[in-house]
């Protein structure tokens, strides 16, 4: 059984490596395809600013070095892989010479305090209401499967942007973007925390009620799988009390949502980016924009790399976490049966 | 064809299928034949920035003087043909990936079903970002083709799934015994058996693609000198037209998004319905 466990575990360690080292090329490679050289977009942008000619050329000089383009590209993708090794994921264009990793650092508390509440709390909501529904049907289930579907059929960036205009342009009770004022300093006083809650409420309710929408719909029509099965007819029939199978129907409709909620913390750092670009909330969302339309190439695979590692890690313990509960998906996947 | 009637009964009793066609067909009117009778050229300027609704405007005007329908049209128009070629290229691949690993199985499976997880484990949002990064300048084709290369895995699973369940039914073997070739079997006897699963494969690509689109343009990333429902977006917050109450330059392309993917869902599901004999028993019970 142990060395079953085992060569289940290896077996995955080997897979996600796999995709780990697939999507570590892919992010060095495609931005190199770009037609000319990233150094030389920059460059230009920088003449067209009205930078001077000698300036420029150090730039580019500087840039060329950094960047190792001198050098064959399959010596940069080693040189790249060996400073992945070291946790060195090179230096911005745009913000020339901040390190990537610093300004990574300093967007992805701002990420997390946004996207955790609202995936724990909207899992919770979410599934107590979809098995509610479920059980209970008629008026309640009809008006909350509709509107869960509707809510969950609005991509959650528009809907992040009817928020943004009903509560901070018609009523304009919350402030219109950003994590805090405009000239206040970051600090643990009650001012400071107070204004940062009141630019949090409103990314956060959009993340929020997207998120019970989708848990919810899912919830309720594994609930009434189960509910039409056979073991709760059987239970039924034997007469056992009614809130002894309904908890034998919430656990067996939970399963695949558990998982369902160790893959919604797999996009903890990359579900909400395009949320904080329409709050210009100060999150990992935003720099990515701002790498994007600065084309800082060095951020934007910085960024990528983390969402990938994000979302591989999380994937990676879910499946562990499932080789350890159930036996029979163990089994399964190792091919035995 | 005594099959296609009561097909054609079940659907038309069923609301929810009515409802989503006409949803679907109200959007792809709106997207085909409003550029027709408009004809107007979307870029022209039929007034002053940002003018609200009036008779001569019906949804106003953009920051330049745009008419917001007018661009609505085009903007819909693109979206969803960028949904369409995505949608297209998703379930050929996913289909053609799905019935050969599921009908050859072994280890030629294992490899298209290894490759199709190691792409369903990379989130599809870094390929897409990296994709659209090197092309540089995408035109509404190739938007739809970087779309539809990253999403055909859940499809080549689904396929993979229902085929390798196929396989071993008795008119396979048949078709095995009388000699018929693998290509042959596949195309007359599997890929008929998972049509209807295709088509519905289709709606939600398109539906997603449309969605994908949005997302990738509000990231700055969408498809370049062409209007589409993202680009739109994009213009309202990157203008400042939201938070300057500018409602008619992003309530309608929103309301558009939310059409056209509600549509698909619920025509996917009620299609789901009306071919899934067990659902309709459970809605006859409840």
């Amino acid at each position: 059984m142990r060395s079953t466990l085992g060569r289940y575990i290896v077996n995955k360690v080997v897979w996600y490596l796999a995709a780990f080292l697939v999507a570590v090329t892919l992010n060095f490679f495609l931005p190199r395809l770009i037609p000319g050289n990233p150094v030389d977009m920059i460059i230009s942008q920088f003449m067209r600013g009205g930078g001077s000619g000698t300036g420029a050329d150090k730039m580019y000089k500087a840039f060329v070095a950094e960047f190792g383009l001198d050098k064959p590209l399959l010596g940069q993708f080693l040189t790249y892989l060996g400073d992945l090794f070291r946790g060195y994921l090179g230096k911005s264009f745009s913000l020339f010479p901040a390190p990537v990793t610093d300004l990574i650092r300093q967007a992805l508390p701002w990420t997390l305090s946004l996207q955790l509440p609202a995936i724990l709390i909207g899992w919770i909501v979410g599934n107590v209401l979809g098995a509610v529904a479920a059980y209970k049907r008629g008026i309640f289930d009809k008006t909350l499967f509709v509107s869960s579907l509707a809510m969950s059929s609005v991509p959650y960036y528009a809907f992040a942007i009817i928020l943004l205009y009903l509560f901070a342009v018609l009523i304009p009770i919350f402030p219109a973007g950003g994590g805090y004022s405009f000239g206040t300093m970051p600090s643990f006083s009650f001012a400071f925390m107070g204004d940062v809650l009141s630019h949090y409420t409103l990314p956060f309710f959009s993340l929020l009620l997207i998120s019970i929408g989708g848990q919810a719909v899912g919830m309720r029509s594994m609930a009434i799988y189960e509910l039409g099965s056979d073991y709760v007819n059987y239970s039924v029939g034997l007469g056992v009390r009614e809130s002894r199978v309904l908890s034998f129907v919430f656990r067996n409709a939970m399963l695949p949502q558990i998982s369902g909620l160790a893959l919604s913390l797999g996009t903890l750092v990359g579900g909400a980016l395009i949320t904080e670009v329409v709050f210009s909330y100060p999150g990992l969302g935003t720099l990515l924009f701002n790498a994007i339309t600065s084309n800082d190439y060095p951020l934007i695979q910085g960024v990528t790399l983390l969402i990938v590692v994000g979302v591989l890690l999380a994937n990676f313990l879910v499946d562990i976490a499932y080789g350890y509960i159930d036996p029979r998906i163990r089994a399964a996947r190792t091919g035995e049966r | 064809m005594a099959t296609n009637t009561r097909f054609l009964n079940l659907a038309l009793r069923n609301g929810r299928f009515k409802t989503s066609v006409i949803l679907v067909v109200f959007v792809v009117l709106f997207a085909v034949v409003g550029p027709m009778i408009r004809g107007a050229d979307p870029q022209a300027i039929v007034g002053g920035p940002y003018q609200g609704p009036s008779a001569k405007a019906l949804l106003g005007t953009d920051n330049f003087g745009r008419d917001e329908l007018t661009v609505l049209m085009y903007g819909t128009r693109t979206s969803l043909e960028i949904g369409v070629v995505a949608g297209i290229i998703a379930v050929i691949v996913g289909v053609v990936i799905g019935t050969l690993a599921g009908y050859y199985g072994g280890i030629f499976a294992e490899i298209l079903m290894g490759f199709t997880n190691i792409v369903i484990t990379i989130p599809s949002i870094i390929i897409l970002i990296l994709l659209s990064i090197a092309l540089g300048t995408r035109s509404t084709f190739a938007m739809g083709v970087i779309i539809g290369v990253t999403s055909w895995p859940w499809t080549a699973r689904a396929v993979a799934a229902q085929t390798s369940s196929l396989r071993t039914r008795e008119h396979i073997d048949i078709a095995r015994l009388s000699g018929a070739g693998d290509l042959s079997i596949i195309l007359s006897d599997v890929v008929p058996y998972v049509l209807s699963y295709i088509g519905m494969a289709f709606s939600l690509q398109l539906a997603s693609a449309v969605l994908t689109e949005a997302g990738l343009s509000l990231l700055g990333l969408g498809p370049s000198n062409t209007i589409s429902l993202g680009i739109l977006l994009q213009w309202a917050l990157l203008w400042e037209a939201v938070r300057q109450g500018i409602w008619w330059t992003f309530v309608p392309p929103t309301i558009l998004l939310a059409l056209v993917s509600f549509g698909l869902l619920l025509l996917n599901s009620s299609m789901d319905e009306l071919y899934n004999p067990r659902l309709q028993q459970q809605k006859g019970a409840a």
